[in-house]
Parts: structure tokens; C-alpha cells; sequence
């Protein structure tokens, strides 16, 4: 090997290190896939519950006055996101294995952080406009800080989930000027764009 | 002209020691044992190397406990960094020399 071919392969090590020890690159596409899945199921029922037998695509207003719709909606959008965490979780940890790596580690510790700060906000901020009765932007704020924290924490994991989160961004500024369709959109968001991304990504990266 | 081998950082020609000064220079700061990991080393390679690089000045050390375990965490100094980028340069600037 010449002195040159060493050089490079150094210059080689280095930029992977560097890469491998800030970013998370454990996260699996197909669980993508599924919160998408969880996501599209969830916004289904709260469909049944809240505007059947109207079509998903007329304009509805006042719907949710009753506090007991509020309360629905919202345990089913907890329990989408608990499922979708517990799903990520597990399939992160089984690819870490595979690739030798320790899903707990400084980097994902650092991930989680990053999500967190915008996450927990939204979800004060949102809860504070149920409290207040500004039930229009709640699924439009959903969006928009997910979309945040992905750009928040983009740089711990791959690029591509920049884009996802521009879209959430973008997907959640329309949906609070068309206020009437916010199950729509949330569906669109956490559910259309998961699916896609994480299929994108399990193409990518998985394979 | 100058040598351009002259440049090379003699510390840092240790393939190990390199390794740990670049992901100290991308990360705020990192703990022994997630060193250990990332680089796939053993513990006594890994403490001799951090040894050299911190008598050199190119780290600091900071010792504390996590639930009552030791725990070492490293950062890179700006001499260090400093180090890291020339000896970089130095690097790409051979290659290019011999790709001529």
C-alpha cells in the first residue's frame, strides 16, 4: 500500500467516525412505515367517532364543542404516539445488534434531547389551546412542532428526515388556514408522509 | 519549499490517537466507555492513547461519578483542534503532491 492509498484511508476513517459519532444511525425505516400505519388506523376511528356518517372531505365546524370528543381525540392521538415509540424503540434496539452497536448510547441520548424540547412544548402549547377552546389549530400545531423537532434533531440522524420535517412544517401552515379539515391533514402528516419516508428509508438503508 | 511531511502532526500519525482526536473535534464532548465502543478498542489501547493525547494538551479530562461509577469524559482543546486541522491539511496536501 503506498504512503498516498494510507492517507486517504485515514482521511476515510476520520469522516466515518465523525459521522457515525453524531449521528443515530440505528433508526429503522419500517418502523416508520408502521407509526404511519398506527397513525392512518388512529385517524380512522376518530373519524367514526367524530364525523360519521358525514364525508371525510366536507367542511365541518364545531364539532368537537363537547368535551368528550376533545377527550377521545386525544387518547387516541396518545396512544398513537405511544405505540409508535414503543415500535421504534424495539426495532432501533434490534438493529443496533445486528449492527453491533449500543441503542442507548451518548449520540441517541443526544437524539432524544433534541426531540424532546420542541415535542414536550407542542404538546404544552396544544394542551393549553384545548384548555382555552382553540380546538382548530390543535392537529395544525401537532404538526408543526413535529415538524420542528425533526429539524431540531436532524442533526443526529440521517439527512433525508430534514425533508420530512419541511413537509410536516409546510402540511401543518395549510392546515390552519383550512381549519375544518384538521383530521385530514393530521392523517396526511403522521400517517401518508410516514409511510412514505419510512419506505423510502428501509429502500435506502435497510436493504 | 517546505516539506509538507514536516506538517504532519507527530502525534496524530497514530492511526488510534487520530481516531479520537476527530470525534472529539464533531462532539461536544465523550465518555471513555462510548469511546470504547465507537472505536472497537480495548480498554488498556484506549487509555494509553488518551494518556499520550492529554499529556500532549490535546484533551481535557474530567472526572465525576454516575451513579457511583467512574466516569472519564473527554473534550478536545483548541490546541487539539488546532493540531487536528493541520495535520489534516498536511494530509490532503500530500495527496495532492503525489497525485501530480
Amino acid at each position: 500500500m503506498s504512503q498516498n492509498e494510507s492517507y486517504q484511508k485515514d482521511l476515510e476513517s476520520i469522516r466515518n467516525l465523525m459521522e457515525r459519532s453524531v449521528k443515530f444511525l440505528s433508526l429503522s425505516g419500517l418502523s416508520g412505515i408502521l407509526a404511519g400505519v398506527y397513525a392512518l388506523a388512529g385517524a380512522t376511528v376518530a373519524y367514526f367517532m367524530v364525523h360519521y356518517p358525514l364525508s371525510p372531505l366536507n367542511y365541518r365546524q364545531e364539532s368537537m364543542r363537547d368535551g368528550d370528543v376533545v377527550m377521545k381525540l386525544l387518547s387516541i392521538a396518545i396512544a398513537v404516539l405511544a405505540l409508535s415509540l414503543i415500535t421504534g424503540y424495539l426495532m432501533a434496539n434490534r438493529k443496533a445488534k445486528k449492527q453491533g452497536v449500543q441503542v442507548w448510547n451518548s449520540t441517541s441520548k443526544r437524539l432524544v434531547i433534541n426531540l424532546a424540547v420542541p415535542l414536550i412544548t407542542g404538546a404544552l402549547f396544544i394542551l393549553i389551546l384545548l384548555w382555552n377552546g382553540h380546538y382548530g389549530v390543535a392537529a395544525p400545531a401537532c404538526l408543526v412542532f413535529y415538524g420542528l423537532a425533526l429539524l431540531n434533531a436532524s442533526a443526529n440522524l440521517f439527512d433525508e428526515i430534514r425533508y420530512l420535517g419541511y413537509c410536516e412544517i409546510g402540511l401543518g401552515l395549510i392546515s390552519a388556514l383550512l381549519p375544518g379539515y384538521g383530521l385530514l391533514f393530521w392523517a396526511a402528516g403522521f400517517g401518508v408522509l410516514h409511510v412514505l419516508y419510512g419506505t423510502l428509508m428501509y429502500k435506502k438503508y435497510d436493504r | 519549499m517546505k516539506n509538507p511531511f514536516d506538517n504532519l502532526d507527530k502525534i496524530l500519525e497514530h492511526r488510534l490517537r487520530l481516531q479520537i482526536v476527530s470525534v472529539l473535534v464533531a462532539n461536544e464532548s465523550y465518555d471513555f466507555n462510548a469511546l470504547k465502543d465507537l472505536l472497537d478498542t480495548t480498554d488498556g489501547n484506549l487509555a494509553t492513547h488518551l494518556k499520550a493525547l492529554e499529556r500532549e494538551k490535546y484533551l481535557s479530562v474530567n472526572k465525576s461519578f454516575v451513579e457511583r461509577k467512574p466516569n472519564t469524559r473527554y473534550k478536545i482543546t483548541e490546541r487539539g483542534r488546532t493540531a487536528f486541522k493541520k495535520h489534516l491539511e498536511a494530509m490532503e496536501e500530500l495527496i495532492r503532491q503525489q497525485k501530480k
